[in-house]
């Protein structure tokens, strides 16, 4: 089958996973949160600092030029990565996270007004979600949602038309695939319908660039964000994606070096192109380690990623559903590779403190989705969430710790 | 094994049928305390008596087991008290999960709890309650 041999292959490329946890084999099942690193990112980027480090696009010596070099190719191949026609296009962030805070505050300051409306998801992580409150507060403008329905996490996309015709809306920000709830939102159709509304979107692929063929010119979406250490990559380095109509008015975010042209005492101009939103020396080895991320993963290839996740979704929703008293988020099929749940009364972070004392890593809490876990009536669920190099005999694991974890704590 | 020092019996006990649990209707006050990384809430009702000690305390909320453990097993320790012994009792029981060697003196049983001194990212699970107390007795005492 080929979705054990993704493991077979590639799981030797990750030394982390080889260790024991609490006397037990290590068993990470915490990717949604963050995913571990195959040797060639960590070794490309101890050969950086060892070899090539200066700062960027200031020096005319060999090493700045060296870096100076890698950087750019990284942005280039980030472009290529997203499908984007140009790597002007490609701003660096820190991650998910700043990317959308930019778009909120850049081009939100310049296009939302009061009477306007911003259109998100119940779905949205607290990124994509506390952005668009304070950019609402400061331009005027409404925030509205659209609904998320029942645990299975269904959102009713023929809303969409109805809210987009009768509302003056003007940005439309949703999340790829929920990192709670595990469902796939149809990117492609909902920008679609944007698109037909003159609607400005914003997708967050957060939990989908390192999982999913992501083509931003065939998704036509006008932003796109995601963070390298959900795909292999380092920390404090993601990627903004902007659509060159949409990037070219928008202002800086922030200022200093690096992204000028000319300064006198009374004003200064900025860069154009990416830079302009690159303000100070800039995450260098994050940039060069998510390059060689973005690669490793291309080789791999991401629809074969794709399939494994969607099979070790249903695989862990088929084996755990078959758990006494257990309530799963999201839908059955056609899921990502994360399920999240609860446990008969048991609280998630006891649950979770007990599977680490078996080695398995997983996340409890309300998964920076406060307002969607209160309005399912959760206050917090256990997840667990997969990658290539996790296994159907994880999973069996899991399942075995679990049913260990009801005698426990059962009543 | 390191888990079973962590949910002692005592704390499995309290946790699955906590003591004193409910609502106290007003006057008494109530103080509330909140986990914003599990979203975890629990409030404290507080009747005093008129010589000023804690005659009835009571609790609600939904927690983890040693939230909801550590929360009952306080309730148990703080009835007949006065607010400062109470206050004193809370400082004793964080010094003891938080710094070495300090002498479990007065703290019965909640020394079923020292578990957590092996698990810090469960301290403010085991103190959220006490939290909550001191806001239901400040309440009282401005």
């Amino acid at each position: 089958m080929v979705v054990n041999s993704l493991a077979e292959r590639y799981r030797a490329d990750f030394p982390i996973l080889d260790q024991k946890v609490n006397g037990f084999p290590l068993v990470y099942l915490d990717n949604a949160a963050s995913t571990q690193h195959p040797n060639c990112v960590i070794d490309e980027i101890a050969r950086y600092y060892r070899e090539d480090h200066a700062n960027v696009h200031r020096g005319i010596h060999a090493l700045s030029s060296r870096s100076t070099k890698l950087y750019e190719d990284a942005r280039a191949r980030a472009a290529r990565f997203l499908g984007a026609a140009s790597a002007d296009s490609i701003i660096f962030t820190r991650g998910t996270t700043e990317g959308i805070n930019l778009v909120a505050t850049s081009w939100g300051t310049a296009h939302l007004g009061p009477g306007d409306v911003i259109l998100i998801t119940e779905m949205e992580h607290h990124a994509n979600l506390i952005p668009w409150q304070i950019a609402a507060r400061r331009t005027g403008a409404s925030l509205q949602y659209l609904a998320v329905h029942g645990d299975e996490g269904t959102i009713d996309w023929s809303d969409l038309e109805r809210l987009l015709s009768q509302n003056r809306v003007r940005l439309l920000a949703f999340t790829h695939i929920s990192n709670s709830l595990g469902c796939i939102n149809p990117v492609r159709a909902i920008c679609a319908t944007a698109r037909r509304h003159g609607v400005t979107t914003l997708v967050d692929a957060a939990q989908s660039a390192g999982h999913a063929p992501i083509n931003v010119q065939e998704l036509d979406c006008d932003f796109l964000v995601f963070s390298g250490h959900k795909c292999c990559g380092p920390t404090g380095i993601g990627i903004l994606y902007g659509n060159p109509a949409v990037l070219d008015d928008m202002q800086p975010y922030q200022f200093g070096g690096e992204m000028i042209s000319r300064v006198t005492y009374e004003s200064a101009d900025w860069k154009p192109g990416p830079h302009r939103f690159e303000a100070g020396t800039p995450h260098i080895a994050g940039a060069i380690g998510l390059n060689v991320a973005m690669d490793y993963l291309e080789t791999i290839g991401r629809p074969a990623i794709q399939a494994n996740d969607h099979h070790l979704g249903e695989v862990a929703y088929e084996r755990l559903s078959r758990l006494p008293g257990i309530r799963i988020l999201g839908p059955r099929r056609e899921r990502a590779g994360l399920i999240s749940f609860q446990l008969g009364a048991t609280h998630a972070h006891d649950l979770v403190a007990y599977a680490d004392q078996f080695g398995i890593a997983l996340r409890g809490g309300h998964h920076c989705n406060q307002p969607l876990m209160r309005k399912l009536g959760l206050q917090a669920t256990a997840r667990a969430s997969f990658y290539f190099y996790n296994t159907e005999s994880e999973i069996d694991r899991l399942v075995e710790v679990l049913e260990a974890a009801i005698k426990y704590f059962g009543a | 094994m390191e888990i079973d020092e962590l949910y002692q019996t005592i704390i499995l006990d309290h946790s699955k049928r906590p003591r004193n649990f409910g609502e106290l209707p007003p006057p008494a006050t109530k103080g509330e305390g909140y986990n914003p990384s599990c979203g975890d809430e629990v409030v404290v009702f507080i009747s005093q008596s008129p010589q000023g000690t804690i005659e009835q305390v009571r609790f609600t909320g939904q927690a983890c087991a040693i939230c909801t453990a550590s929360t009952s097993l306080m309730t148990t320790q703080v009835k007949g008290k006065t607010v400062a012994e109470a206050l004193g009792l809370k400082r004793t029981f964080i010094d003891f999960l938080t710094q070495d060697a300090i002498p479990a003196t007065g703290l019965g049983n909640l020394q079923a709890l020292a578990g957590v001194k092996k698990f810090p990212q469960r301290l403010k699970c085991a103190t959220l309650g006490w939290h909550a107390l001191e806001g239901a007795l400040k309440t009282n005492v401005g």
